[in-house]
């Protein structure tokens, strides 16, 4: 198994590069198009800003490799958000695999905004999420959300629902942190990589 | 649902794990690895490693450790002690630390806080507030609680808020190390005057005292040591106790299907 993991300016992908080495898979940290092309599967991490995080993908032609990929692709967190249309933060127009915008969550409401901890996933459709039953926790840590589409295959509600969990063709992604979700993130990395 | 959290925290002292009352008379308490796994299998929803003698001789180690506790660790953690710049603050996120936690160098240099949160993103700055109430006020304390400042905890909280810090983390030094309960007045008054997460610290000694900051001090997450360290409290049992007293937490991972 060959699991390339795009390399740009937003952090922390040390933490799914050992999330896959407890799973067995040694990750590759790249930003060459040939690997990312080439690789069997494609993570698409993420923690940090929309609009630079865009511009910095276009700088370097990552946005037209990314959208051309074929092969199953997941992206985490900030990478859910620039997979969709359009994002609120920093006005940006991201890579539209998802025809879904993503917007910043109200601060009005008396809650505390980044949603940060553990909250439980819904409405779950998809292989993603085999052997994971709705209702498990996982990890979140965002102030931005991606609306409810019917890419969605997954939602939580903080504020409101939003999406968990998309999926159009070959491109997964979701807006938790699997790879520090305890082991209910571990199944559903296991379930990505085993997906045929 | 959104739920609660529970942070097992553990000091560290030359690579291993320690624990004191009010802040001094350390005791052995083990390997912070194998403490990290173990709580983590326990149901801990997060860790919180505060490197109580920090220097930079044992930087190194630090971030060795910090590295070793990631590769391991399939749940959240912060790394905090003597965090000044943010080339160290780059060097920890790098070893996989999920989050950093400064307390001092944000006291002495608020723009710190500013500075951090716009380099690496308000999810990871955690400010850590050490509080002491004198003459009925509470007033920042420094230097592992060793200094006291003129600065009023309320505002200094507001202002760590406006500056770009995504957590609080509120120990009472007045509590700390008692286990007679968390600070449930300050605690209320800080969650209150923030709308970012404050995790409540300092004091926990029964379950009873979880529901409290949690009911009472308006806390989103309750940290405590040695009640975990020393298995007086179990992460399992403190959550089921919670959750009968209809605090949203999260249960351990029994949600897998066989």
């Amino acid at each position: 198994m060959n699991v390339a993991i795009v390399q740009y300016n937003a952090g922390n992908v040390q933490s799914v590069l050992f999330a896959l080495k407890r799973l067995g898979v040694e990750g590759i940290l790249t930003d060459k198009p040939e690997i990312l092309q080439t690789a069997d599967r494609v993570i698409f991490p993420g923690v940090g800003e929309a609009s630079s995080a865009m511009n910095y993908l276009q700088n370097r032609g990552l946005d037209k490799v990314i959208r051309s990929l074929t092969q199953p692709v997941l992206g985490i967190c900030l990478g859910l958000q620039l997979l969709c249309k359009h994002s609120e933060e920093g006005n940006t127009e991201c890579l539209g695999i998802f025809d879904l915008k993503v917007k910043k969550f109200p601060t009005d409401r008396g809650s505390k905004v980044p949603h940060v901890g553990w909250n439980s996933i819904e409405n779950l459709r998809s292989e993603l999420f085999s052997n994971v039953v709705s209702g498990s926790y996982v990890y979140y840590v965002h102030s931005y959300y991606a609306e409810i589409g019917s890419a969605t295959i997954a939602q939580t509600e903080y504020i409101l629902p939003f999406s968990a969990a998309l999926q159009h063709k070959n491109f997964y992604a979701v807006q938790f942190h699997p790879e520090k979700s305890s082991n209910i993130g571990e199944q559903i990395l296991k379930n990505f990589l085993q997906k045929s | 649902m959104h739920t609660k959290r529970i942070i097992p925290c553990l000091d560290i002292k030359d690579g291993r794990t320690v624990k004191g009352v009010n802040f001094v008379n350390l005791i052995d308490a083990g390997n912070p690895v194998e403490l990290a796994q173990k709580y983590a299998q326990a149901g801990a929803d997060e860790l919180v490693f505060l490197d109580i003698n920090a220097t930079i001789e044992n930087r190194s180690t630090l971030i060795s450790l910090v590295k070793e506790i990631a590769s391991v660790l399939n749940i959240p953690f912060t790394v905090g002690g003597g965090i000044g710049s943010k080339s160290d603050v780059y060097a920890l996120l790098q070893a996989g630390a999920d989050k950093i936690s400064i307390n001092s160098a944000a006291v002495r240099n608020p723009n710190l806080i500013d500075e951090l949160s716009q380099e690496f993103g308000s999810q990871c700055i955690v400010v850590a507030i050490d509080t002491k109430s004198i003459a009925s006020t509470h007033y920042v304390h420094t230097h592992g609680g060793r200094k006291a400042t003129n600065v009023p905890t309320l505002s200094w909280a507001k202002e760590v808020f406006q500056r770009g810090a995504g957590e609080i983390l509120l120990t009472s030094m007045d509590a700390d190390g008692t286990k007679q309960g968390f600070d449930l007045p300050i605690t209320a008054q800080v969650a209150e005057s923030v709308a970012i997460p404050v995790i409540a610290s300092g004091g926990a000694g029964s379950k009873n005292d979880f529901l409290n900051v949690f009911r009472e001090g308006k806390a989103d997450a309750a940290l405590a040591a040695s009640v975990f360290h020393f298995g007086e409290i179990l992460i399992g049992e403190l959550k089921n106790f919670l959750s009968q007293n209809n605090v949203s937490v999260r249960k351990s991972d029994t949600n897998i299907k066989p």
